[in-house]
């Protein structure tokens, strides 16, 4: 085994043993999937206490109105956690006086002179806890939705007829050069697919840009680095660390890839249910073998109406609208910009850990590489909104923003020029970076006990 | 024969000269001492001859032709600060470090084994560094260095942090590996441990070759002719023999007889002093005194820190 082959292996190595990569491997996909759940669930979980409101409803002349003849009476749905309780007869202030001692978490008051006011109105809402957006609209759609019904039955407008007008309006996204054939070529879920890459991307290069960095701090507070320098060239021991902490992260990717893919198809296989499952298995050899065989969703409507709500059945969409065309583009372009950008920041990594001497003093170089990390997932939510806008654009060519903020726009369709324009300058920048890099390396490597500055790198540039 | 060569070796650094032409010459199978304040360059030719920097000017030879680094494998280097990877385990770190000095895996461990067993370490051979004491270490490295079995080896303060029964063990394996055909260069501030093992020495200050050559004729030629005579007899008559030829330096009495330590003129030999003494006293002791290492190394030091000063 050639030199640089072995330092390869025992960056590996060491760190494929290691019980935290073993533990974040099979804990990653799991935190992710909980990063996704666990907000709505969190949510959901905070309103289990049951609010009782009470309604308290005036009639034009201010004064309380009685049961039966309340206008807004039960207009207001009842929820799992949520009850509204109409009161009858009953005065505001008599209300709010014994409210310290009733049940009420909240008082709303109606009075009646909304039902012929303008465009604009407002109700009073009398809290106890300051109410959650949710409640907020809850309250509010119901009382609009009242209200609007109450003007059409007086200008003699059925209700139902209103409700047979209103249209809702999808835009089919096609690819002119495709015509005649209509078929959409980015789905939302690709779509996601490129946002979510972005984001692994951003995630790996600092994860395994510090990892670079401490290992090779470590080899040089240890001392260990003078050794194997006298057997190996810097060069090689700097590019040996960085090529085996990539491996590294391939490694993980390639663990949480196929533990997803695991997963979801486990909880496909339980959750879909039987006759559904059938047609999805008909479908799926059809739309990964033929690039253009039509899509899943719109050919089979029956799962639509069947119950979309199912998770199963939305895990089966998913795989469907993977299999597509430029899936193919898309993990190419993720591999290709994972490794680009993680080799160019690694070495940029590398080159820090060599210039200082404790993690302490990395932060001033730390810097200049965290600022276009963090500007590339801003423009890159900013791609994802408009990609072909001017900013995602020359963000994706530029090449310290191109790895993360090309991955959200690769789904929506890249002009070829632009992509190679892209590729090109990353891979000039990354061999720009690792000959920078290897410069600060190799005299940083052997220097102890000095106070690093920007002044001094550039000595060991131009040296 | 010369092993290794560094003629002219000039380094600098961007605010000052690390090496000012500096020549160093090892004969085969020799030990060779560097000697020199802190901070005269010696750390600085060390990785120069090991590759680890290159010097802006001179010419480094090994068996007579260019140094190249397909040399490593024939060198072993032990650096003044010594480390291991400290969360690896000793075993898989030696055999780590001896690849990548060029051996093949099968070799290195049948070689690791035969050391382990020798400074009877074996039961390391699964712990990881950081669960040895620092001296455990120092073996270890001692180990990894000379696995290779090189031609020329290179300590940096090899003696540094190494209690005296470590230090002795090492003193012993360094002769051993001479014995065995090594050539070896060091490092030190230990003049004691020159007097012992060196057969060379090269005394670099400022950047400077300040005095080099075998350390038999350096103490030779920096003895100045001073003699320890120990006698029975009158001192005065003694002292009147050989006035006009030497100085006494001191004349010291213990209980049955005198000690006379005197510089004498350089016509004056050690045969001349016995000729005029035996008649006129009963002696007990002749010794001429050679200067120590240490002596030479502080005034040649000195001497030269003076003339640069003026």
């Amino acid at each position: 085994m050639n030199k640089i082959g072995l330092i390869i292996w025992r960056e590996y190595l060491t760190r494929v043993r290691k019980k935290s990569f073993i533990i974040m491997s099979i804990l990653g996909p799991i935190l992710f999937a909980a990063l996704i759940v666990l907000p709505g669930w969190l949510g959901s979980m905070e309103d289990t206490d049951v609010q009782e409101i009470a309604v308290v409803e005036y009639d034009r002349n201010g004064q309380p109105v009685p049961a039966d003849q309340q206008f807004f009476r039960n207009v207001i749905p009842n929820r799992e956690n949520l009850k509204f309780t109409y009161l009858d007869n009953a005065r505001l202030q008599d209300v709010l006086k014994t409210f310290e001692v009733s049940n009420y978490d909240g008082v709303l008051f109606l009075p009646q002179t909304i039902i012929s006011s303008g465009r604009e109105t407002s109700v009073e809402f009398y809290y106890r806890k300051p109410p959650s957006v949710g409640l907020e609209s809850h309250i509010s759609k119901a009382v609009e939705k009242v209200l609007l019904n109450n003007r059409l039955e007086a200008k003699n407008i059925p209700v139902d007829f209103i409700q047979s007008l209103e249209t809702k309006v999808d835009l089919s996204r096609i690819n002119w050069k495709n015509w005649p054939n209509k078929e959409e070529d980015t789905t939302d879920i690709k779509r996601g697919l490129g946002y979510v890459s972005g984001f692994l991307i951003y995630f790996f290069i600092f994860m395994f840009g510090a990892q670079v960095m401490r290992g090779i701090l470590e080899e040089k507070t240890s001392r260990i680095v003078e050794v194997i320098i006298s057997s190996v060239k810097p060069f090689q021991l700097m590019m040996g660390k960085v090529i085996g902490i990539g491996l590294i992260a391939l490694t993980q990717f390639v663990a949480w890839l196929i533990l997803t893919f695991g997963i979801t198809f486990i909880a496909k296989e339980l959750l879909t249910p039987e006759p559904v499952k059938a047609q999805t298995e008909l479908h799926a050899p059809v739309d990964l073998m033929s690039s253009s065989g039509s899509q899943a969703v719109t050919a089979t409507p029956d799962q639509i109406s069947n119950g979309r709500q199912e998770a199963g059945v939305m895990i089966s969409d998913v795989y469907d609208q993977l299999g597509n065309t430029n899936l193919l583009l898309i993990i190419g372009a993720f591999i290709f910009y994972f490794l680009g950008g993680y080799l160019l920041y690694g070495s940029l990594f590398a080159a820090i850990g060599a210039a200082v001497d404790s993690e302490a003093d990395t932060q001033q170089f730390m810097l200049p590489i965290t600022i276009p990390l963090i500007l590339s997932i801003v423009v890159m939510v900013n791609a994802f909104m408009n990609p072909s806008g001017k900013i995602a654009v020359w963000f994706s060519i530029f090449p310290l923003t191109s790895p993360i903020v090309m991955m959200a726009r690769i789904p929506f369709g890249v002009p070829p020029l632009q992509l190679l324009s892209s590729v090109a300058l990353l891979i000039l920048t990354f061999f720009g970076t690792i000959w920078l890099a290897a410069k600060i390396y190799r005299t940083g490597i052997l220097m102890y006990g000095k106070k690093v500055n920007y002044a001094e790198l550039w000595k060991w540039i131009r040296y | 024969m010369y092993l290794f060569t560094a003629s002219n070796i000039v380094k600098r650094y961007s605010d000052h000269l690390a090496l000012d032409h500096v020549t160093v010459n090892v004969p085969e199978g020799s030990i060779y001492g560097l000697l020199g304040p802190n901070g005269a360059g010696k750390t600085t030719l060390l990785r120069i001859i090991n590759n680890i920097s290159g010097p802006d000017e001179g010419e480094l030879l090994f068996k007579g032709r260019k140094l190249s680094p397909q040399d490593v494998s024939d060198i072993g280097y032990l650096p003044e600060e010594r480390g291991l990877y400290k969360k690896m385990k000793v075993g898989e770190q030696a055999l780590y470090l001896a690849q990548l000095k060029g051996m093949s895996k099968n070799e290195a461990m049948t070689q690791l084994k035969q050391w382990f067993t020798k400074f009877e370490i074996q039961a390391w051979w699964n712990k990881k560094v950081e669960e040895l004491s620092k001296g455990m270490q120092q073996k270890v490295q001692f180990i990894t260095t000379i696995i290779h079995k090189p031609k020329l080896l290179i300590f940096d303060e090899p003696f540094s942090g190494f209690d005296p029964i470590n230090a002795n063990l090492l003193k012993n394996e360094i002769l051993e590996l001479k014995k065995n055909g090594a050539t070896i260069i060091f490092s030190t501030h230990d003049m004691g441990s020159v007097e012992e093992l060196c057969d060379y020495i090269t005394l670099i200050n400022k950047s400077q070759t300040i005095l080099e050559g075998a350390v038999h004729d350096i103490k030779m030629k920096y003895k100045n002719n001073t003699f320890e005579i120990g006698f029975n007899g009158d001192p005065d008559k003694v002292s009147e023999k050989l006035n006009g030829h030497c100085q006494i330096i001191n004349l010291t009495q213990s209980l049955d007889s005198h000690i006379l330590k005197i510089k004498v003129d350089e016509s004056f030999t050690g045969n001349d002093i016995l000729n005029r003494l035996l008649p006129v006293a009963a002696l007990t002791s002749f010794n001429e005194i050679i200067p120590t290492m240490n002596e030479i190394f502080i005034n040649v030091v000195e001497a030269q820190n003076k003339l640069k000063l003026r």
